[in-house]
């Protein structure tokens, strides 16, 4: 629990930031709720940190347009909380406030999260179902990336080195439904499963479907087969368990531990899909 | 008495919370002093290997280190002593050395030591030291450790086997499983647990070298023990040049009441360096390096009448004691364990045959219960298992075979003299059925199974034993553990009227500055502010055996309640004297002394106490002071009991289990104070449920534990658990003249086998009739795969 030597670095502004932290051995922090962790089991030990914490740029969420922008630093417990991420993306209000515990939510951010990419968290799982893209800046200038495009392998992304996530933009849902259902685990209460679904009903009948699943693989990852399974139908429980098993069958890389088992983790993924669309469906 | 009675049994607030709520209360990490040096300990990573050298010179010369050391610089140093050697074990102790020298025989021994001006530096210089090891095979699991071909870990313990130990006899037990209807057999493993108390471990040792003095602070449920084993044992110095504090101790669960090699290196690092020195525990270090606890693997053959009626139990143990022992490891699994196993019931024919066994594994020694949550898992789960076969109701099965009312005293034959003081265990079982509805239950659950719902209930009607002690008994050479377990107290009325407890037992959360000035209060008939109690220092309170096994009220309390009658005893000489009266026409009532009859004249105790104090005008030969001490030793243990009941519902798909109601009725004999008896109950059943549901320490056939982190070990969250339904029957214990049993560890005890039979019972649709704990939901899915759920 106890870090070895590392600079201390405060970034004055984002361009600052960007050019502190591309550095060799430079670590961005933000609300330090993975990082810290990793810095006192010396698993991450690097040479200096670049304390994005008080840049207001990152900062704020606003809605514009048909999307609504969530400031990197927004905290998860901010996320939860707030009106427009509760109207435009419900499902991921509620995911942020199923992050770890209050302590956690009251530091921890959405981009600190994303950028660390655990498998096992949960707003990288609805980020994705819900087509949400990322706002980057680094020296080579801004991009953005789509979700599908930014979360590459276990804790792997697209950023570059030095480059910041600034903020997160999420399509408004409008008359979409979706949700996000979880199996914690016991312990840390990270997801064992995690199961986002954005579905959008017409006529009594699914006509789009995203279904994004975390915990279970090394990234968090869409399935076109267990949408496909929705799509077209009522999502009666044919459907569903129609869906479930196409889910369970179209993973790939479910991962096992001690406490669950890849082929529990693989058979929970199509058990929670089934419930993330029942809440969906009020 | 009036007074007495009301605030003996009154929910006083805990006087001791506004220093820990607001965080003014001083733990180890708070403590400062000058010129304080930090440790940090290099741990073996490997279960079993040669130390064939260690390297030290690197880190010796990084800056801010000021020396470092091996087990080889101490060779001066005793091992820790075992002083429990329950069992045959006399020739085949194994305790841990203060760094091991040669061979490490769990993952997380000590090996290394740094001493640095500053913690971070000295955690730096670790990386700096080179370890050659010749790793060896390991073996983790206490059976196959047994076995032939296994990994042996010392020379003079073959098949790895610490202590043997038996009670009740073979062949009677045999001849009734022979003549049984029906014979029950099932294997079933209690797992291994870890305490997680909320501080950690730590110890600072200051040494005086003109006096050849030691103060040690150190968490620790018994200093005076502490001190005892330190300096006689470890250091072969005068007892008397240590002094020994427990700071505020954050939670222990029985794992902070052992002497571990850290605080007697902290003790020879301050002789060596001449300046204090500190280490406080990480949370990594707590789980490999602090004690665990259970970890048994065992099998039982329960015999029973058709009618239910069990007539014979035969218990099989292995009990995983870890790499080396623990300061009462072998105490725990024996005498705590195999004599509590006839539980509540009338069982005429008991044999326990106990395997202590070393294992590279962690040290495994008392956790809040030990002993007694092993043994009723066991006849709990036999009662079940009965039930099951014989397709009666559990109730019934216990109903039938429960030890009556009017049996007490009760010999249950295998407590080796002792016996059940006093218990009316069907109606704490009649006041939990009423509670939860049974007969709407049982409908309920028909409804729910129609519907594809699996709801289940199970029981536990628990019997404990706590407030271990009677000195003759738990001394008794080849079973106990060479010590009384008696405990002092000191009671000091001032001229001023305030008092002065000072007690041997130490309080790491239990409530004693409440519970205990609550019974001054009461008997001296003054306000609790007026009490104050003294404990965890051994300089300035009287040698006790600290707080551990539920003794705190049952043994500690009762001293300070004979204190207070005799200071009563004086105070009516006294005031007697006072009045002018003959001290055969006065009586001592709500805090005044007054000739019968006449309470308009009296002699407050405060006024008494002055007159004492200030000896003017005494009696003649009466020594000045209200100041007692006693010392006692309980001719009898305590025996808490009671009915817990689980309401579980498992999905069918998921495996899943949600506690949908827990009620728990517990006899604790006369209550102190009803908010610190709920709040230990409730603390107690969280923690025996997590061992049903969640918690399990896991290490892999290397001997690396998997469950090493908060993030891994399941440790309970309060959303985890439905409101707790609690009540209290209350049957006073004869043993001591409070009537008080013990509370601290009713709830470990009764509530796990209470959710596994619940689960059992919903899951009886699947043809389910056992299952092993921790019931996860991964777990609970594969059985309902592999059965047609």
């Amino acid at each position: 629990m106890y870090p070895s030597n590392f600079d201390y670095q405060r970034a004055a502004s984002v361009a600052d930031a960007i050019q502190k932290g591309s550095g060799d051995g430079a670590k961005f922090l933000a609300g330090g709720h993975s990082l810290l962790p990793a810095l006192k089991l010396r698993l991450n030990e690097p040479e200096s940190l670049v304390d994005i914490g008080r840049l207001d740029a990152l900062k704020g969420i606003s809605v514009s347009g048909n999307s609504v922008k969530i400031g990197a630093l927004s905290t998860h417990a901010q996320i939860a909380s707030s009106a427009d991420v509760k109207k435009h993306a419900p499902a991921l209000a509620s995911a942020c406030g199923q992050v770890g515990d209050p302590a956690v939510r009251n530091r921890g951010t959405l981009g600190g999260n994303l950028a660390h990419a655990d498998p096992a968290s949960d707003p990288p799982t609805v980020v994705l179902a819900l087509g949400g893209k990322l706002h980057l800046q680094g020296s080579g200038g801004n991009r953005v990336v789509a979700a599908e495009d930014f979360f590459l392998d276990l804790f792997t992304t697209d950023l570059h080195p030095g480059e910041l996530i600034t903020a997160v933009e999420i399509p408004s849902v409008g008359q979409a439904k979706s949700a996000y259902a979880k199996m914690a685990h016991p312990a840390s209460r990270y997801a064992v499963v995690g199961v986002c679904v954005l579905l959008e009903i017409s006529g009594g009948k699914c006509s789009k479907a995203r279904v994004a699943v975390g915990g279970a693989t090394p990234k968090a990852t869409l399935s076109t087969a267990a949408a496909n399974a929705l799509v077209g139908s009522s999502l009666n429980d044919t459907a569903l368990n129609a869906a479930a098993n196409a889910l369970s069958g179209d993973l790939s890389d479910v991962m096992g531990d001690v406490y669950a088992p890849e082929d529990y983790r693989r058979a929970m993924a199509g058990v929670y899909l089934k419930r993330a669309v029942r809440a969906a469906m009020g | 008495m009036a007074a007495a009675e009301k605030i003996i049994g009154s929910r006083i607030k805990r006087r001791e919370d506004p220093r820990l709520i607001t965080g003014e209360a001083k733990y180890l990490e708070d403590i400062q002093l000058p010129g304080l040096l930090h440790a940090a300990i290099l741990r073996s990573p490997h279960a079993h290997a040669k130390i064939k050298s260690i390297d030290t010179s690197k880190a010796a010369k990084h800056p801010g280190v000021v020396a470092v050391y091996t087990g080889k610089d101490f060779a001066d140093v005793n091992p820790m002593p075992c002083a429990w050697q329950a069992g045959k074990v006399k020739n085949n102790v194994n305790t841990p050395c203060v760094l091991e020298i040669e061979r490490v025989t769990f993952t997380g021994a000590g090996i290394a030591v740094v001493v640095a001006e500053d913690r971070y530096t000295a955690q730096d210089a670790l990386e700096l030291i080179h370890v050659d090891y010749e790793v060896l095979p390991a073996v983790v699991d206490a059976e196959k450790a047994t076995k032939a071909g296994a990994p042996q870990l010392h020379e003079n313990a073959p098949n790895n086997i610490a202590l043997e130990w038996t009670c009740g006899t073979q062949d009677t037990t045999d001849r009734a499983l022979k003549e049984a209807d029906v014979v029950v057999k099932q294997r079933m493993i209690n797992q291994r647990l870890i305490p997680t108390p909320m501080e950690t471990r730590g110890c600072i040792a200051q040494y005086q070298a003109a006096t050849e003095e030691w103060t040690v602070w150190m968490t620790s449920q018994a200093p005076h023990v502490m001190r005892l084993l330190m300096t006689a044992f470890v250091f072969g110095v005068p007892e008397t040049k240590m002094r020994v504090i427990s700071p505020q101790v954050g939670g222990g669960f029985g794992a902070k009441i052992f002497l571990y090699p850290e605080y007697c290196l902290m003790a020879a690092l301050s002789r060596k360096i001449g300046r204090p020195v500190k280490w406080m525990e990480t949370r990594s270090e707590n789980y490999i390096a602090t004690t665990h606890g259970r970890d048994h693997i065992t099998e039982i053959e329960v015999g029973a009448k058709r009618d239910g009626t069990i007539t014979a139990l035969k218990v099989n143990t292995y009990a995983n004691l870890g790499g080396v022992l623990s300061t009462i490891a072998p105490g725990i699994p024996t005498t705590l364990y195999g004599r509590m196993l006839s539980g509540t019931y009338r069982i005429l024919n008991i044999f326990c045959h106990v395997y202590g066994v070393y294992t590279n594994t962690g040290m495994v020694d008392a956790y809040r219960g030990a002993g007694r949550p092993e043994a009723t898992y066991v006849i709990e789960r036999a009662v079940d298992l009965v039930a099951h076969e014989l397709g009666l109701d559990p109730v019934a099965v216990r109903r039938k075979n429960f030890i009556p009312p009017e049996a007490f005293p009760y010999d249950p034959v295998i407590l080796n003299g002792l016996k059940y003081d006093s218990g009316q265990y069907a109606k704490a079982l009649d006041l939990a059925l009423k509670m939860l509805g049974y007969e709407n239950f049982r409908k309920e659950q028909a409804e729910a199974r129609k519907q594809g719902r699996y709801l289940g209930v199970g029981f536990s009607s628990y019997v404990e034993i706590c407030g271990v002690a009677p000195s003759a008994w738990i001394g008794l050479p080849g079973e106990g553990w060479g010590a009384g377990l008696w405990e002092s107290a000191n009671v000091r009325v001032h001229l001023t009227g305030k008092v002065v407890v000072t007690t041997g037992s130490q309080s790491h959360g239990q409530g004693h500055e409440t519970s205990v000035a609550q019974v001054v209060a009461g008997e001296l008939g003054i306000s609790v502010d007026d009490v104050i109690v003294q404990h965890s220092d051994t300089l300035g309170t009287p040698f006790g055996y600290g707080t551990y096994g539920s003794r705190s009220t049952a043994v500690g309390t009762v001293a300070v309640y004979n204190s207070l009658q005799k200071i009563k005893e004086k105070a009516k000489l006294l005031g007697a004297h006072m009045l002018e009266a003959a001290p055969e026409d006065v009586v001592f009532e709500d805090g005044k002394v007054f000739v019968k009859g006449s309470p308009d004249q009296s002699k407050t105790i405060q006024e008494i106490a002055g007159a004492a104090a200030l000896a003017y005008s005494l009696p003649p030969g009466m020594e000045p002071f209200l100041d007692n001490t006693s010392y006692y030793d309980p001719p009898n243990c305590t025996f808490p009991f009671g009915t817990h009941i689980c309401v579980v519902e498992v999905d069918k798909e998921s495996g899943e289990v949600k506690v949908k109601r827990y009620i728990a009725i517990d006899d604790v004999g006369k209550v102190i104070n009803p908010m610190i008896v709920e709040g230990q109950v409730h603390g107690g059943i969280v923690q025996g449920v997590a061992q049903a549901l969640w918690e399990g320490a896991v290490y892999d056939d290397n001997g690396q534990l998997l469950t090493g982190s908060l993030m891994d070990y399941a440790i309970p969250k309060a959303d985890f658990f439905p409101a707790f339904e609690t009540d209290r029957t209350e049957t006073p214990t004869p043993v001591n003249p409070l009537g008080v049993k013990g509370a601290g560890e009713t709830g470990t005890i009764a509530s796990t086998p209470a959710v596994v039979n619940a689960i059992v019972d919903a899951l009886a649709p699947f043809g389910v009739k056992h299952i092993d704990m921790p019931i996860t939901p991964p777990k609970v899915w594969r059985i309902l795969q592999g059965n047609g759920g």
